[in-house]
């Protein structure tokens, strides 16, 4: 079976992997003419299902709770598995109690713990909460060696391609987000900073809560932290705004002084597309599947809905029953 | 029934429509609570033109009367622009002015919230100023043109609840005629039941409900609240008793006892 996948972000990649392992031969098509500029591009790149359960549904637990095995096992030595820490000023207790509550899947840390977790961290914080199960990896560096595990499985890839110009298929896989041009989808835009600054060092995912400002901080190589994201009703792609900027680096600095000497190496913005209920959707129409509506949940259930839409692909019988797999999920919740 | 502004209103609740899972469970919230007016922002979201469509059109369909807020703005201009924005964008000439002292607590600067008032009620606005229970301050707004008063409880997103019975007693009292919708510090449907009893004449909230475990359970209950306390001051509320202290002599002691 010949299949294209238009678009190469995570939900193109993911999927061109799935098809590319059950036989069928694969051919990418992507508007932009390299990896990135896409929203997985600007994505945190955590895998952290039991933390997102405080403000998304069930299903994102459910379906995101395999991804660090399948990011593992498709791009080997990516995911880094050293779980999540949560914690929050003095004055915000109360945000600490109110996550714990929400989430499930943590344990409570105290100072001392933390600073054996996170030196960096030690003497700011007297308590948290500890997610051991959650993961993190680096989009971008997993997304290229996605990309070259593909290559090396024979998937053709066409950058800068119109994919109408292409043809020749059994089947198409539309995974180009907000250019899918769906009326049922919004864009949510996220504000992100890539810090770089020897004086600190941490080793998995912080997040800071905060009434209006939560912020996470993502390690990775070099000295580089991934900061983010603001979540804006809203689908511009204009430039960081100074506000959020200014949010961005003062929760920084609140988590750590020296993120202040820090140098901002990269801003970036990202619209995430997203349906009403901010779950995505794998639906089949004719001879094309799509898969849309990530939202901020792009690397932890990209490989799930990768999953669903290989299925529809090879198995058209039961398609109107996988289509709804999320719906049928998000009631059962 | 409820009437504000000449409009008609089935319910004494306005609802916040920031922080929700998603829409989809801020349309079951509406839904649930029985609101018949929520309020949005744009401040941020208007960044870059009319980028915030896909999102104020799943707020238009949420049928409800809107009542556009300028959240976010710290200065008479910003406000003043974002409610003609506001004014554009939802065809409305309702606007919750919110004119920001202080980043952090997020307490109305008065000053410019009257500054602000003035300017916007000469166009046309129908001014709804959220501000503090200083009575001064709310006879400034209302000599600037605002038919309405948002008085708040506690600061924003704090769920403290009403920290200050007595100046939100005193501001009911000096205003009788004035329609009072207490904005903002509400935690749980017992403060709103609360300043119900006060005899505001409705409450609006958004975090208490959007942060709930169970946002549609939380606004169902809120709804209710609100409901009971209206009810509760329409009614003639019993005041407390001093028990202890006999009112009457004790005759017949053994019946007492």
């Amino acid at each position: 079976m010949r299949v294209l996948v238009q678009g190469a972000g995570v939900a193109g990649l993911t999927a061109a992997f799935e098809l590319a392992t059950r036989g069928a031969a694969v051919t990418v098509a992507e508007a932009r003419h390299a990896l990135g500029g896409n929203a997985s591009w600007f994505a945190g790149g955590m895998l952290a299902p039991w933390c997102e359960r405080e403000s998304a549904e069930q299903p994102v637990l459910d379906l995101g709770r395999d991804a660090a095995d399948w990011w593992d096992a498709a791009t080997p030595g990516q995911v880094t598995r050293a779980g999540t820490m949560v914690v929050a000023a003095p004055r915000d207790n109360g945000e600490l109690e109110r996550f714990a509550s929400r989430t499930s899947g943590h344990r409570r840390v105290d100072e001392d713990e933390i600073a054996l977790l996170e030196p960096d961290l030690a003497g700011r914080f007297r308590r948290g909460l500890l997610f051991p199960d959650e993961a993190h990896l680096d989009p971008r560096q997993a997304m290229a060696a996605l990309h070259d595990r593909l290559a090396d499985k024979g998937v053709e890839f066409h950058f800068g391609a119109d994919a109408s110009a292409v043809s020749g298929f059994d089947r198409q896989i539309d995974c180009t987000g907000m250019a899918a041009g769906d009326d049922r989808l919004r864009g949510v835009r996220g504000e992100m900073l890539i810090l770089n600054t020897p004086d600190v060092s941490l080793s998995r995912p912080v997040r800071l809560l905060h009434p209006r400002f939560p912020l996470y901080v993502v390690p990775r190589t070099d000295h580089r932290f991934m900061v983010g994201a603001t979540m804006i009703e809203s689908q511009s792609t204009g430039p960081v705004t100074a506000r959020s900027m200014m949010e961005l680096l003062s929760a920084a600095c609140a988590l750590h002084p020296a993120f202040g000497e820090a140098e901002i190496v990269e801003t970036g913005v990202g619209v995430r597309p997203a349906f009403s209920d901010n779950l995505p959707r794998v639906e089949a129409r004719g001879n094309t599947v799509t898969i849309n509506g990530l939202y901020r949940h792009g690397f932890l259930l990209a490989p799930a809905m990768a999953r669903q839409a290989a299925e529809l692909v090879f198995n058209q019988d039961k398609s109107m029953e996988l289509a709804n797999e999320t719906d049928r999920q998000r009631q059962s919740a | 029934m409820f009437e504000l502004l000449g409009t008609t209103l089935p319910s004494r609740l306005l609802l916040g429509t920031a922080q929700y899972p998603s829409p989809a469970v801020l349309a079951d919230a509406v839904k649930a609570s029985g609101t018949s007016v929520v309020t949005v922002s744009l401040r941020r979201e208007m960044a870059g033109g009319r980028a915030g469509e896909n999102f104020w059109s799943l707020i238009r369909a949420l049928g409800t009367r809107i009542l556009p807020n300028t959240a976010g703005c710290h200065s008479v201009k910003e406000a003043v622009t974002t409610a003609k924005m506001a004014r554009e964008v939802f065809g409305t000439n309702w606007i919750k002015l919110e004119v920001i002292g202080n980043h952090d607590t997020l307490q109305p600067d008065v000053f410019g919230l009257v500054e602000a008032a003035r300017i916007l009620c000469e166009d046309g606005f129908a001014v709804f100023p959220y501000t503090t229970d200083d009575l001064v301050v709310a006879e400034r707004l209302l000599e600037a043109g605002c038919k309405v008063l948002m008085p708040w409880c506690a600061p924003i997103g704090s769920a403290l609840g009403p920290v200050n019975i007595a100046a939100l007693r005193s501001i009911r009292g000096h205003f009788p005629d004035v329609p009072m919708i207490v904005d903002a510090g509400l935690g749980r449907p017992s403060h709103a039941a609360t300043v119900m009893e006060l005899g505001f004449d409705a409450v609006l909230l958004n975090t208490a409900v959007a942060k709930a475990a169970d946002p549609v359970g939380m606004a169902r209950a809120f709804g209710k609240a609100v409901e009971a306390g209206r009810e509760a001051f329409g009614s003639g509320i019993l005041e407390p008793r001093e028990v202890a202290v006999p009112s009457t002599p004790t005759f017949g002691r053994a019946v007492f006892a």
